[in-house]
């Protein structure tokens, strides 16, 4: 019997398990990435030529990605390894994908769609401005490249990232203006019985945080960000925020670092064609997935941060999980006693997941307040008022409607970074629930499509 | 929106079906005074009308569809005065290009025709037609300039044409699917899946691809085919292109169609189809027609080459053996009209069709011949048969 074809899409953590997983049983996946070299955005592999170690890189979770790093150094050879690949649409049991230019079709009887998280954004007023990056940007720019994002900087935001990037970049030697939170101390004393599910995890948040307070850095909860400052000529000047005592501050800088934890990337998940359902708990749409990862559609696999935001040792126990789906569904034999240790395990990060949520919550609330000039689509130009308006004044109530209507998350970015915001800000001047707005429906490509790509039809 | 009725709503006139054909029949309906209920399973224009390429252009149409289309043409040069909101509507100009002598040949034998309808096009030559617009590929032998043709929104144009119609007193049922349309003596009743009723003496049927599954509730069944076209739109680029620019062709594969909207992207169409799911009501774009939709694209204006594709969609459209719609009176029923099934190229005719049928239907008669379209050319081949 011929093998199953088995394509893995993402070389990150979820990816490279899966990878190793159906390996251990004599299975020769395609593995689909992106990026040029493995490890995804957590474990983002320096380019060739840098020389930086891995706890330079990685700090405290530089041995987790060296074993990560070393587990698919070994696979290489036992794998179709195809990076630099963009997976650009799901159609008919085929993946399409671009490389340099070429378009190429990779076929599947089964599909792993490990495609990781992006930033959850809010808008502010002024965040179009050159110097505003997401953290995620921040992160990779730094690692990546070992640059940073400006001179003086403000990280505002929520979320575990915002304090990593911002104990990242103080260790890197550059100015940090403040750290600014939206959350309030009390939201992350509450969530503690919850964190307490990883106990490990939660002491090194605490060292961190422990960090971050001897640096000297100003440290703001609990604030309301209300302006980020600057023209199109020299780009961000500061950010005013509102305190948690209510009073007004603004803080002067050269960039900003921008993100409210994060969002998982569903748009290949969409166009193969899985339900989605709506997440009360940080209110948003994610993919339907069963406890191991199996999507509606029958023949795909979600896993990692791109089906739920439970991070990098969640998305291995996800890969290794999804690929052991993979493996009993066809009949190849999975084990069942490995099976059942990796859903625990699972469990135990989903309630870590739940407490990161309820620690650091998406202050949607902010969307109400937002003036009606703020630029809330970056790629169109779109702002909150004309969204305001299609909603109340042309009954376009529904997502989509007020996109068609708006343009709002037509650009390039497809609605990734302004999708959810968007819906906040319908729902809020609707008075409809979030569910009900809806989300944006995904559209192929995923990323902008060369048109030098399309070739004479062989 | 209106919520349940407990009585029946009446009204002169039901129109099932609020595309761009049903809002405009409205809303002209509107315009003489007629009451008009129009009924949309979903939202108005979100079907084929929403999804389309948005050409407003007359040439290359079956001739005796121009005096249709040049009512048409007239009311989208004031549609913005008559509907208060803008549709994008853009008279740029339309050119038709070949790649053969044939195709250059019978665009010419058109052109003549097309003189005695009104419609006046320029012949241009390869190399003239290059140096007037240089960023014609190499390949192109010759065109046909429409100059007052151009393009509009449909993402707009319908929907506007619903909003109008209400504020003029249309009464406006939107996520209201008709599940039965029947004759109850001298009026129409129709059932919404929810219980609704609707009375009226005059019924339009304007339900696009799923027309013929109202149409054969009063024994008129038509072979309807639905596709779904392939779209795409590319990254923003300084506005350049102005005209409308199209590929005349008899393979189906090298059928490709472009404009430029002003604030830059480029929308492209054509090629190979899909087949939509009429349940569902989704058409899906298939990659590899996109990727040879983009590979005609370079034929006709090379320097695209260096650009990117945002975004892919289709959409559900109607289309009839015989490439015409089906518009006008029943054969069968007394009261009942048709305005479905415009094969992918209703969209420049729907201001039209709306001022076409409110006239029929207010006065029983038309000035503009549309017996063409009439849906009896159906029944008429199955009694042959």
């Amino acid at each position: 019997m011929a093998q199953p074809r088995i394509v893995i899409i993402g070389a990150g953590p979820a990816g490279v398990r899966a990878a190793e997983t159906l390996v251990a049983a004599g299975i020769r996946p395609v593995v689909l990435d992106e990026g040029a070299r493995d490890g995804g955005q957590i474990y983002r592999r320096q380019p060739e030529g840098f020389r930086r170690s891995s706890c330079e890189l990685y700090g405290t979770e530089a041995e987790r990605a060296d074993a990560l790093h070393q587990t698919f150094d070994a696979l290489k050879a036992k794998i179709d390894y195809r990076p630099r690949h963009l997976a650009w649409n799901i159609f008919d049991g085929q993946v399409h994908t671009l490389c340099e230019g070429v378009a190429d079709i990779v076929p599947f009887d089964a599909l792993i769609i490990a495609s990781g998280a992006t930033d959850r954004l809010m808008p502010v007023k002024g965040w179009e401005h050159a110097g505003v990056f997401s953290l995620g940007a921040s992160q990779i720019a730094l690692k990546a490249q070992a640059c940073a994002i400006g001179r003086r900087i403000v990280f505002m935001g929520t979320g575990p990232l915002l304090q990593l990037v911002t104990a990242q970049y103080i260790k890197a030697g550059v100015e940090v203006v403040a750290l600014l939170d939206t959350s309030p101390f009390s939201a992350q004393v509450r969530a503690a019985a919850r964190l307490a599910s990883r106990p490990d995890v939660l002491m090194k948040g605490l060292k961190m945080v422990g960090g971050l307070l001897r640096s000297g850095v100003a440290i703001h909860r609990g604030i309301t960000p209300v302006e980020i400052h600057g023209d199109a000529d020299s780009g961000v000047s500061g950010v005013t925020v509102r305190l948690a005592g209510g009073k007004l501050q603004r803080f002067d800088c050269d960039a900003v670092a921008l993100g409210y934890h994060l969002r998982p990337e569903t748009q290949l998940a969409d166009l193969a064609g899985c339900a989605f359902d709506f997440d009360d708990v940080t209110r948003q749409f994610m993919p339907v997935i069963d406890g191991d990862g199996r999507a509606s559609v029958k023949g795909v696999y979600l896993a990692g941060d791109g089906a739920r935001t439970q991070g990098a040792d969640g998305a291995e126990i996800a890969g290794r999980l999804a690929a052991h789906a993979v493996l009993a569904d066809a009949g190849i034999g999975a084990s069942a006693m490995q099976m059942a240790a990796l859903r625990r395990e699972r469990e135990r990060m989903e309630r870590f997941r739940m407490g990161l949520a309820a620690a650091y919550p998406w202050p949607h609330h902010l969307a109400a307040t937002l003036s009606d000039d703020t630029i809330l689509c970056r790629c169109e130009c779109v702002t909150v008022g004309e969204i305001r308006a299609v909603a109340t004044e042309k009954g376009a109530d529904e997502l989509n409607r007020a996109k068609a209507f708006s343009r709002v998350g037509m650009g390039r970015c497809q609605g990734r970074y302004c999708g959810q915001a968007a819906a906040e800000v319908v729902a809020a001047a609707t008075g409809l629930p979030l569910e009900a707005v809806g989300r944006l429906r995904g559209q192929a490509p995923v990323k902008p499509l060369a048109i030098r790509a399309a070739r004479q039809p062989s | 929106m209106t919520g349940p009725a407990r009585e029946p709503v009446r009204t002169d006139v039901i129109i099932v079906g609020g595309g761009i054909m049903g809002a405009a029949t409205a809303f002209f309906l509107r315009q003489r005074n007629r009451s008009v209920a129009l009924i949309e399973r979903g939202l108005i224009g979100q079907q084929a009308s929403g999804t389309n390429f948005g050409n407003v252009r007359r040439q290359g149409r079956f001739l005796p569809q121009l005096p249709l289309a040049n009512r048409s043409r007239a009311i989208w040069g004031r549609l913005n005065q008559l509907l208060g909101e803008d549709a994008e509507f853009l008279p740029t100009g339309h050119i038709r290009v070949g790649y053969t002598s044939e195709m250059i040949d019978r665009m010419e034998t058109y052109a003549r025709d097309a003189k005695a309808y009104g419609l006046d096009l320029e012949m241009i030559s390869g190399n003239a037609l290059r140096s007037r617009y240089p960023f014609f590929g190499p390949e192109v032998k010759g065109g046909s300039y429409s100059p007052v043709d151009g393009h509009a929104n449909p993402r707009l144009a319908a929907p506007a044409f619903g909003r109008a119609a209400k504020r003029a007193g249309a009464h406006v049922f939107e996520n209201t699917e008709i599940i039965r349309v029947e004759k109850e003596g001298e009026d129409f009743r129709v059932t919404s899946a929810d219980g609704r009723v609707f009375r009226a003496p005059v019924l339009q049927i304007s339900a696009g691809a799923w027309g013929n599954r109202l149409s054969t509730q009063f024994g008129e069944p038509v072979p309807i085919e639905a596709h779904g076209p392939q779209m795409c739109v590319t990254e923003p680029l300084p506005y350049a292109i102005t005209p409308v620019l199209g590929v005349t062709t008899d393979v189906p594969e090298e059928i490709v169609y472009m404009r430029q909207v002003k604030r830059g992207n480029v929308v492209i169409g054509g090629g190979m189809r899909t087949r939509p799911d009429l349940d569902t009501r989704r058409a899906h774009v298939d990659p590899a027609n996109t990727l040879s939709q983009l590979h005609q694209i370079k034929r006709l204006v090379p320097a695209l080459d260096r650009l990117s594709v945002i975004r892919v969609w289709s959409g559900v459209e109607g289309y009839m053996p015989d490439d015409v719609p089906v518009m006008g009176l029943s054969g069968k029923v007394s009261g009942l009209h048709y305005a479905f099934g415009f094969c992918g190229h209703g969209f420049q005719l729907g201001p039209g069709v709306g001022d076409v049928m409110a006239e029929l239907i207010d006065t029983g008669r038309t000035i503009t011949p549309i017996a063409p379209f009439a849906i009896t050319r159906f029944s008429q081949k199955q009694e042959v048969n």
